[in-house]
């Protein structure tokens, strides 16, 4: 049977305001006190109004145009209706016909085929976000619990067009949404405390006797993690496929189902379907009034942007020649990390060499420490005068390395270590590189007349390149911080010529 | 007049058990109403702005900071039912 998977995905993402949508509460994750961030607006007692919150406006735009969303100028809010007890209004304040932004996209590149494909976006619109229900697991039908924390934080739905084609274009897209809100600073993306939220439309068009024929839309709801939509996604395009076969059910031949996701057990589950469509029968919410937006206002919000992950890989590509792979591990380490690497090739002047040692040796030791770069003790600036020397040839690659053992050593012990601090041990350590060649060469001689040496220098001679090794060797023991490879060049040419 | 039909689907929305009578009776004050509203279809509106709000108002906000909130034994006290922390409710199933 030959098939093409069609995915839309809906993400729901919190902003990062200080206080709620509509009042004054306090927008924190804080689950282990319950109903102690509520007033009369959150808990929609009669007579209560909401005051729409600039900020969370303001990131939404923001948001709008790292997504490449075209923002309206004028907007406005509306009631949904339904009755569920997280919602104690009864109504959700939501945007239905005239969001603040509509039409964007995102790119993202696959990592199993490298190709690059646009994930278009419907719309994006601002919300506030429902309180939490606890359910009895006891299966006595126990009453449900009510955290009502959570009611009226900002909520920014984000909605695609069923762009994707697999399971893992889905993950991606995902991925690269959280990395690109996180530079942006509007959400911390924090899947597992709820801060975003995804929900996956999957069906099949099937192809066959040259017909394209769309099976039902099943809504997979509540995927709380990366692996969670991938593996969902998967485990929904095999059971549709299996559907299909047994009752050749095409869309509209039965409603719309949704299914819940047991990640234990790694399947969707069918939950109980709603009899009727819902009628969540929306209309202007008149406790809020619209609001327009001046072109001058939205480019003085684009001012607060910064470079965009995408972008800033195809910089580190073809402004510092990074491979790819390298410009992907930093950049999607984060923004600060990111922004540490760009203070250190700024410094030294050397993007690859800044990749090489932000990849390995740096990394190596956040993942020894499980720390963060924002708590690492070398600052960027320090280990950029580092590599600055080592770029410069004022001490090898090696002794680069001593020097940063020696930092991370000193700044365990509670010192702050600086710039000075570099050229302090390079001088203590006698690491500068040895650019007096007369000495070097005294050195040289030296090692060549050794009567221990005689058979080596013999096959040298007799043009055993490989005999040189333990010569060098010799010779920078007697010189620290020599160059290894003109050493070389040094001995051979000494007993060649 | 409305039909009973559509009067109970207005009245399993809203929440409201109504029996026959008051299905019969509700059909035909909803029906009235409507009908009188129906007169505002004969204003020509081709020319007119179309109105999200009846105030001629727009962008009211405040800014982000944060308030005190309601101690938890207030934001609880009208509950029907409470164990102290949480409101509780009669067992929902998801989409029910």
């Amino acid at each position: 049977m030959e098939f093409t998977p069609i995915i839309g995905l809906e993400v729901h993402v919190q902003l990062l305001t200080k206080s709620k949508l509509f009042c004054g509460c306090p927008n924190l994750f804080n689950p282990d006190n319950p109903n102690v961030q509520t007033c009369p607006v959150c808990i929609g007692l009669p007579g209560s109004l909401p005051v729409m919150n600039q900020e969370a406006l303001r990131l939404s735009q923001k948001t709008a145009m790292a997504l490449n969303l075209n923002l309206a100028n004028f907007t406005k809010w509306d009631r949904k209706q339904y009755y569920y007890p997280d919602l104690p209004k009864a109504y959700q304040i939501s945007q239905f016909d005239l969001p603040f932004s509509y039409d964007g996209w995102v790119e993202v590149t696959l990592p199993s085929s490298g190709e690059t494909t646009k994930v278009r976006l419907i719309r994006a619109h601002l919300e506030e976000d429902a309180g939490k229900n606890m359910h009895d697991e006891s299966g006595r039908g126990g009453d449900s619990k009510v955290d009502l924390n959570r009611t009226g934080t900002p909520l920014l739905e984000i909605v695609s067009e069923p762009d994707i084609r697999c399971a893992e274009e889905a993950r991606v897209f995902l991925e690269e949404l959280r990395l690109l809100l996180r530079y942006i600073e509007v959400s911390d993306c924090n899947m597992q405390e709820g801060s975003m939220r995804c929900d996956a439309n999957v069906n099949l068009h099937v192809h066959e006797d040259g017909e394209k024929i769309p099976t039902p839309i099943v809504e997979v709801k509540n995927l709380n993690s990366f692996r969670g939509v991938e593996a969902a996604i998967e485990y929904e395009i095999k059971r549709q496929v299996k559907a299909w076969e047994t009752d050749r059910k095409r869309i509209g031949d039965v409603p719309k189902e949704t299914r819940g996701w047991d990640a234990d057990r790694g399947q969707t589950f069918a939950q109980r379907g709603k009899e009727d469509a819902a009628d969540y029968r929306y209309f202007p919410d008149p406790d809020l009034v619209p609001v327009t937006t001046t072109d001058e206002q939205l480019e003085a919000i684009r001012a607060t942007l910064c470079v965009f992950p995408a972008d800033r890989r195809k910089s580190y590509v073809n402004d510092l020649g990074l491979s790819e792979y390298d410009a992907s591990v930093i950049v999607d380490q984060g923004r600060e990390y990111a922004d540490y690497f760009d203070e250190v090739t700024s410094v030294c002047g050397d993007g690859k060499q800044a990749a090489n040692w932000l990849t390995q040796d740096v990394q190596r030791e956040l993942n020894d420490r499980k720390i963060e770069i924002a708590e690492f003790s070398i600052s960027a600036a320090v280990l950029g005068s580092v590599l600055q020397k080592i770029v410069k040839g004022d001490i090898t690659i090696k002794s680069g390395r001593e020097v940063f053992a020696e930092l991370l050593k000193q700044s365990d012990d509670g010192t702050t270590v600086s710039a000075e601090s570099v050229d302090a041990i390079i001088a203590d350590k006698g690491l500068g590189k040895e650019q007096d060649t007369g000495k070097i060469d005294a050195a040289i001689q030296a090692v060549i007349d050794n009567e221990r040496n005689a058979k080596a220098v013999e096959d040298v001679r007799g043009g055993k390149q490989q005999a040189v090794g333990p010569l060098i060797g010799q010779v920078m023991r007697e010189l620290k911080g020599a160059d290894a490879g003109s050493v070389r060049q040094m001995i051979i040419d000494k007993l060649t010529s | 007049m409305l039909s009973p039909e559509d009067v109970q689907k207005v009245a399993t929305l809203a929440r409201l058990k109504l029996s026959e009578e008051e299905l019969e009776q509700i059909g035909q004050q909803l029906g009235g109403i409507l009908d009188y509203v129906a007169v505002l279809d004969e204003v020509d509106v081709s020319e007119v702005e179309p109105m999200a709000h009846v105030a001629d108002v727009s962008n009211a906000f405040r800014a982000d900071e944060t308030r005190p909130s309601l101690p938890r034994e207030k934001s609880l006290s009208n509950a029907p039912k409470t164990d102290g922390k949480y409101f509780l409710v009669p067992q929902i199933l998801e989409n029910a």
